[in-house]
């Protein structure tokens, strides 16, 4: 019995042990609440560097379309325009291509089989980085749509909107680029979204005699629409920063022009191309569009993380 | 009597036909640009693979119609690469561990999840403007400027989102029996997250993380103005505080280059990239189907 007794007096825990659960525990707190520190300090920064810009300029910077380093005047509503035009245009053409394709895949048109290879193709299309996108936009697309787009120009061109004589690259070619870059997202999460809604919906529907079709329309994407709209909401973010495939082919052009087939420019293809050699107050000018840049994808994102928190676990 | 039978005629029938046929059309637009890309690196990419390819230095652009090599930019790809993964991997998988393990739910948790979630919504380019006013504007970094070192930083914010996700979605995944054995039999709690729930959740977060990599890898937002880019071999250690060439990089200069030269250099490092980040993900893809079916079994 006495023994007993010493036995579990040697087992009870060291005190280094404890010390290094607790260590353990905070070095983990820690290492979490970088991400916070991180974005915080992502934030701040990118503010401080503005201010010189921001105190110059106030929000003038944002109407105005003057880029002019020589003179050091500076204005972005070129790229503000151009970010806004291109990733909501990009996305209006995204929307029926990718919940068509999302339909398809959790429909039995085909068997399972196929319908999971061409899932499986739209979400490898996602791995592709942008500057290959790019690459290929440069030396395939702009070439094939060339016709085209004078097509276009010759017969719509009493609107605004193709009022240029296409030249090269363009807006036009940097809202089809990110087409192709939207669609995985689009495509992924309105399959996810699709595939929750409960089978017994879609039953229901059959039972009382609706088409295929109605039962969709009426029954299936109602139910998705939360989920889809979030999918939509994060790749508008996605197109507002996205960079490098349309720096390559927006044609980087500071002159503000409403047309699509006149080359433009983006926030983020303006930093890509002029953060390098800028100096004086371009930098400070650069770091507010940077800034601007991240406001819009921090509140389209956080609408997104809203919208899916509120409706995710409705079914 | 006769509607029991399938009306061809019927609106709703003609509806459902011309619907079903408009997914279709999407669903072909969708996979067409995929097809047509590597159609075109295998092609345009694949023919320019030679052995001196991965030996050689890049020749600066002009009229020289040999371009050279990308073996700088192949090494400087694998060594930002790897410093983004040092940097990313143990704070990612520490803070996915406090988000699973230890916070309960709280206010704090669901905040960093939040921060998670945007973190990994900004645009890859402010990464790179970040880092370049924190690191290369002030030449903290014993007074380099450009750097790799800069850029595998930067390359390192846009893969913590990931790593921590996968991490928290991997170990939420470990049912708690094994939790309560493990602590049930006297472990601390550090001995049970390293010895019991981490290993079981390994396979996941080793997916995930791969994935992050081979997604970072291919970047290149972040480094135009963070690591610069080098025509020349990288020699040694202090190389990582000098301008560094990556194959993101390479492509993005050498296809903005009017020489035709260049421009063949540009999609043989395409190639090379995109082979490589491809494979990657169908590899990953075939491991997690196939853990998937085991454990359903």
């Amino acid at each position: 019995m006495e023994k007993k007794l010493t036995l579990f007096k040697n087992r009870k825990r060291f005190g280094i042990e404890k010390n290094i659960d607790i260590i353990f525990k905070n070095t983990a707190l820690v290492l979490s609440s970088l991400v916070a520190i991180i974005l915080l300090g992502i934030i701040l920064v990118v503010f401080f560097q503005s201010f010189e810009s921001f105190s110059r300029y106030g929000l003038k910077f944002l109407v105005t379309s003057e880029w002019n380093p020589v003179k050091d005047e500076y204005g972005a509503l070129t790229a503000i325009y151009g970010t806004l035009v291109t990733s909501f245009l990009s996305l209006l053409i995204t929307i029926p291509l990718g919940v068509g394709t999302a339909i398809f895949i959790t429909e039995d048109f085909v068997p399972k089989v196929a319908r999971e290879i061409i899932g499986s193709f739209v979400e490898l299309l996602a791995a592709i980085p942008s500057v290959v996108l790019g690459l290929w936009a440069i030396f395939v697309m702009e070439p094939f749509f060339r016709a085209f787009f004078v097509f276009l120009h010759n017969f719509l061109g009493w609107m605004p909107l193709f009022s240029t004589e296409p030249t090269g690259r363009n807006s036009l070619l940097a809202i089809l680029i990110l087409v192709v870059m939207l669609l995985p997202i689009v495509t992924s999460i309105a399959r996810d979204s699709l595939n929750q809604v409960p089978k017994k919906l879609r039953n229901a529907a059959y039972g009382i005699g609706a088409s295929r079709w109605k039962t969709i329309f009426s029954v299936i994407l109602p139910a998705a629409l939360s989920g889809i709209m979030a999918g939509v909401l994060l790749a508008l973010g996605r197109a507002m920063g996205e960079t490098m495939a349309v720096t390559m082919i927006i044609g980087n052009s500071n002159v503000f022009s409403w047309s699509l087939l006149s080359p433009g420019y983006t926030i983020s293809s303006m930093l890509a191309n002029q953060f390098g050699e800028a100096n004086g107050s371009q930098v400070s000018s650069l770091f507010y569009a940077a800034f601007v840049l991240m406001i819009l994808s921090l509140v389209v994102n956080i609408f997104a993380q809203f919208l899916v928190k509120k409706f995710s676990l409705k079914y | 009597m006769n509607s029991l039978y399938y009306q061809k005629r019927l609106s709703r029938n003609i509806g459902d036909k011309f619907f079903t046929s408009l997914s279709v059309i999407c669903a072909l637009i969708a996979i067409l640009p995929l097809i047509l890309l590597i159609t075109y690196i295998l092609i345009k990419g694949g023919s320019q693979i030679t052995p001196e390819l991965f030996t050689l230095e890049p020749n600066p652009p002009g009229d020289d119609l040999d371009a050279g090599g990308i073996n700088p930019a192949l090494i400087g790809t694998l060594i930002i690469t790897t410093i983004a993964s040092i940097i990313a991997i143990p704070v990612g998988v520490g803070g996915g561990i406090y988000l699973a393990e230890y916070s309960k739910g709280g206010a704090f948790s669901r905040f960093i999840r939040f921060g998670v979630n945007v973190l990994a919504g900004v645009p890859s380019i402010i990464a790179g403007v970040f880092i370049y006013a924190l690191i290369v504007s002030t030449k903290i970094l014993f007074g380099s400027m450009y750097s790799g070192l800069a850029g595998g930083m930067a390359l390192s914010i846009l893969m913590l989102p990931t790593v921590i996700k996968t991490t928290d979605e991997g170990l939420k995944l470990v049912p708690n029996e094994l939790r309560y054995a493990s602590l049930g039999v006297g472990a601390s709690m550090y001995t049970t997250i390293l010895k019991v729930t981490l290993p079981s959740a390994f396979r996941s977060i080793a997916t995930g993380v791969v994935l992050g990599i081979a997604r970072a890898a291919g970047e290149t937002a972040p480094l135009i103005f963070t690591a610069l880019f080098s025509y020349y071999y990288v020699t040694g250690f202090a190389d990582l505080f000098y301008e560094m060439g990556s194959l993101a990089v390479l492509i993005y200069n050498f296809a903005l280059e009017p020489y035709d030269a260049q421009n063949k250099l540009a999609w043989a490092a395409s190639f090379i990239l995109v082979l490589s980040i491809l494979s990657v993900n169908i590899f990953s893809r075939i491991l997690a189907a196939f853990t998937e079916k085991t454990k359903r079994v």
